[in-house]
């Protein structure tokens, strides 16, 4: 396992970050570059920015969309459990990165929950799957790549509870090891105790981190951009005060 | 929800029911009158790709809605049930992310990084001739643009956006209707939809003054082309030919406010199908209503009850041709508002017989932030108003099923089924309250909602917002004449009354009608209210007792008789030729 690993600990990590930030930041570009030649709102509630952030902001953060059919509120259900839990996970794994020693005091009070976030996750992962599979009308408009990208994050899931309940990494060691891939100092392996479950793991990770920015998952950024969502009227030439003359 | 809107989202898939549904191509002459460029005839089939995918490239550059909506749908499936095409058809093509996907995959193919890798695996399929003809120009014109997805839409995916772009794209190589191509020429050769020529036009406009006059005794002035004008009216031309009652109600708020306004005929039509079209085109006909405003001097440019005219005017009209030195609004924000400043004189209890309910037109609420103007206008109007239910009105209507161009006879089973979903809300009403008055405030609506009703057999009438204004409103004069109506049709009902009658069961004559009422309640058993069924006036006296003129010398006389005594004494025209001269007074 030595050349593959060396590679997925000291070579790999710096291609996906590479790969993430400038993906990312280019999608983001073109969606910024790109002009809007037209306000299209979709009303109400945008009649001011301050209505227009506050409807965007309930999008993000409750998913208020996704509540409005009643057909569509187990799908609002599993979509946000999902997100949240996903979200606490990547701050529970900042206790590797952050902080030289003791880890700062706000990612230890997230430690709990993002364990239970992690037991938890698979549940919405399953049920987005399923429903792909159960109802013939997701069928037929699902793709082969909106099976992939759960099922990567499903294993991405299992290989660190794996990694976590029956062959656990020492946890100093891990640490060890980011922190000096953030100082850019190669990681002689044979100094740390990394087993494989670890290393398949930290892999499927930084697969899924390169497949973001070519991916659909980059939803999360497009939705800031929506012009439906963030167009509003403010003072242009149509106004409800009519000044007779 | 109630059970039977519940019902309607249980729907069976059936792929490719939407096939069949296929409107016709444009012909060379529409065509050819497109500010947009697009070619006579469909171009050959080694050209398609290329020349679509240029402009699909050039769109998506052009539009951040475009690429944007192409890129992030994570394909969730919440708009799937939002369509009622869908709802209609079961074709899952018809669903809004179903749709989107068929522009989206050959944008995959053709753009993206992982489409060109990965191929089929990521959903990604190069452009063929047959996706634009068979796939492309079929299921975007079985989206009617309404909006109603993106509502639901977790990041407020469009997909009229995604229509709209993949019409353009079918337009530079030329798959463009003969329904939408045909009436934006009219716009160009007569100012408006329907290709009213100008003498047809004013014509109309006096043609309605009159019947108002008739009505209302007041002399409400229709002006069309007036040279200098405080507001410019916009009307959906089909107001002056098949909703008639909705530009009387307009007229007369204007009348009854004092406004300076006018029509044109260089403009005269609200509605603007360049928004089911091109963004060009849909620029074309806006100028004309801008150069027109200008030309006039109008502070404010009013639309009609038209809902995708309002959305082509508050979303694109300042973009594309502004800066604008006009305000703009919609007739009802303008009634509303003279409701509100006390400027209207109302009767509410004339519209008694009704029980309304609205239907929100898609571009009103959800383009327009038209949603409490229409229901305090309404509300101002008539006493009994119910709505329908919340999961169907406001910002989550549903479309009538004939928007977005799709108001054309070949696809009429398509329309009926689009227009499922509103029909059921309406069944609902009907049933529970009685409604039997659907308030409807756009032409598309007028058009399409009374043949849904039927066929879905409703028993509702469909009518505008300012039909029942127009009821309700009470002009400076008008109750002065209809007391004197009232009064006249008393006197001739009484002259009717005293007119000569013979019961019809035994021939028996009478002095009067009532005499006659009697007799038959006595000796036939027939109760009074039945009475019209035995008595009848004897015939030529209900003539011969009324008033009558004589048409030579306009002298009047109080019986036919006496005028053709007259007639005989001073005009020398025997008794035989009398009615030659005498007529019964009018
Ligand atoms: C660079 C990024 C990451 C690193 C270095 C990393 C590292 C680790 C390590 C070492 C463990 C196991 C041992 C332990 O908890 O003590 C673990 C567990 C786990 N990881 Fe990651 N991981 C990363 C990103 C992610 C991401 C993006 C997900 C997304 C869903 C994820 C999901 C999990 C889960 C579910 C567990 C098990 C529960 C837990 O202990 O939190 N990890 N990760
Ligand atoms: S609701 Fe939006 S994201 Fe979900 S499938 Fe429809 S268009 Fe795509
Ligand atoms: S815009 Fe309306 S018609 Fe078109 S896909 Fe969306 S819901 Fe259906």
């Amino acid at each position: 396992m030595g050349v593959l690993a060396n590679f997925v600990v000291n070579v790999l990590p710096y291609i996906t970050f590479i790969v993430f930030v400038v993906g990312v930041i280019y999608r983001i570009a073109v969606w910024w570059s790109r002009p809007s030649p037209a306000p299209i709102p979709v009303f109400p509630g945008q009649r001011s920015v301050g209505s227009a952030i506050t409807r965007v902001l309930a999008d993000v953060v409750i998913f208020r969309s996704l509540w409005q059919f009643p057909g569509n509120r187990i799908l609002w259900l599993g979509a946000w459990v999902f997100h949240v839990s996903f979200l606490l996970i990547l701050l529970r794994h900042l206790r590797y990165f952050l902080g030289e020693e003791a880890v700062p005091g706000w990612v230890a009070a997230v430690q709990g929950l993002g364990i239970a976030a992690a037991l938890v996750i698979s549940i919405p992962l399953l049920y987005l799957l399923i429903r792909r599979i159960v109802h013939a009308d997701l069928k037929f408009i699902s793709t082969p790549a909106d099976y992939f990208v759960l099922l990567l994050i499903l294993s991405v899931v299992l290989s660190g509870l794996y990694a976590k309940y029956f062959a656990t990494p020492f946890v100093v060691d891990v640490k060890y090891v980011m922190r000096s891939l953030m100082a850019f100092q190669p990681v002689d392996l044979n100094t740390v105790s990394l087993n494989s479950a670890f290393l398949l793991h930290f892999f499927l990770v930084q697969v899924l981190a390169m497949y973001i920015p070519f991916s659909k998952v980059m939803h999360l950024g497009g939705i800031f951009f929506s012009p439906t969502r963030t167009h509003h009227f403010g003072g242009e030439a149509h106004t409800k005060k009519l000044e007779e003359a | 929800m109630g059970e039977q809107l519940e019902k309607i989202y249980d729907v069976e898939l059936k792929p490719g029911a939407g096939e069949g549904y296929v409107c016709n191509l444009t012909k060379p002459e529409f065509a050819e009158l497109m500010k947009t460029n697009i070619p006579k005839e469909p171009l050959p089939d080694e050209q398609m790709v290329e020349v679509a995918l240029k402009r699909l490239d050039e769109l998506r550059k052009e539009r951040k809605s475009i690429q944007l909506y192409l890129d992030i749908c994570v394909r969730c499936g919440a708009c799937i049930k939002q369509c009622h095409y869908f709802i209609g058809t079961g074709d899952p093509k018809n669903t809004p992310v179903g749709r989107a996907e068929l522009l989206r995959k050959v944008y995959r193919a053709h753009f993206t990084i992982s489409g060109k890798l990965f191929g089929k695996l990521v959903g990604a399929e190069k452009l063929t001739p047959e996706i634009l003809k068979n796939e492309w120009y079929k299921y975007f014109y079985q989206c009617s643009e309404c909006r109603r997805c993106s509502v639901f839409c977790p990041y407020g995916i469009d997909q009229a956006e995604i229509t709209m772009a993949g019409r353009e794209v079918l337009n530079s190589v030329g798959l463009a209707t003969k329904y939408i191509t045909q009436v934006i020429s009219q716009v160009y050769k007569h100012g408006n939809n329907l290709g009213i020529p100008e003498p047809a036009f004013k014509y109309n406009c006096q043609f309605l003054e009159e019947e108002i006059k008739e009505t209302t005794g007041v002399d409400v002035k229709i002006p069309v082309d007036k040279e200098k004008a405080e507001i410019l009216y916009l009307p959906p031309s089909a107001d002056l030919f098949t909703n008639t009652d909705t530009m009387i109600g307009v007229a007369k708020v204007f009348h009854a406010v004092g406004a300076d306004w006018t029509m044109s005929t260089y403009a005269s039509e609200a509605a603007n199908f360049g928004l089911f079209f091109s963004y060009d085109d849909m620029k074309a006909i806006n100028l004309r209503v801008v150069e027109t405003a200008k030309k006039l001097g109008a502070k404010l440019v009013i639309f009609g009850e038209c809902g995708h005219a309002w959305r082509a005017a508050r979303q694109f009209m300042e973009a594309m041709n502004g800066p604008l030195p006009f305000k703009f609004m919609n007739i009802l924000e303008y009634t509303a508002e003279q409701i509100r400043k006390g400027k209207l004189k109302l009767d509410k209890s004339r519209n008694d017989d009704v029980v309304v309910t609205l239907h929100d037109p898609c571009n009103y609420a959800r383009a327009g932030d038209l949603i409490e103007e229409t229901r305090f206008v309404i509300q101002s109007v008539c006493n009994n108003f119910v709505e329908m239910d919340e999961s169907v009105t406001k910002v989550k209507t549903f479309c009538c099923g004939g928007g977005g161009g799709l108001l054309t006879e070949e696809i009429m089973e398509l329309r009926m089924k689009g227009g499922l979903p509103r029909a059921t809300a309406v069944k609902e009403v009907v049933e529970a309250h009685g409604v039997n008055y659907l308030a409807a405030p756009c032409a598309i609506d007028k058009a399409q909602l009374p043949l849904v009703m039927k066929h879905y057999d409703i028993p509702v009438q469909v009518g505008g917002i300012h039909d029942l204004v127009s009821k309700a409103l009470i002009l400076e004069g008008q109750e002065e004449f209809e007391a004197k109506k009232k009064a006249e049709e008393e006197a001739a009902k009484a002259a009717a009354a005293a007119v000569p009658a013979v019961c019809g069961l035994c021939d028996a004559e009478f002095a009067t009608m009532d005499e006659c009422c009697e007799h038959a309640e006595k000796d036939h058993k027939i109760s009074k209210e039945q009475c019209d069924m035995v008595c009848e006036a004897k015939e030529g006296a209900a003539a011969e007792a009324a008033p009558a003129v004589c048409g030579l010398c306009d002298a009047e006389f109080a019986t036919m008789d006496e005028c053709c005594e007259h007639a005989e004494k001073d005009h020398k025209i025997s008794k035989e030729q009398c009615d030659m001269v005498c007529e019964p007074k009018k």
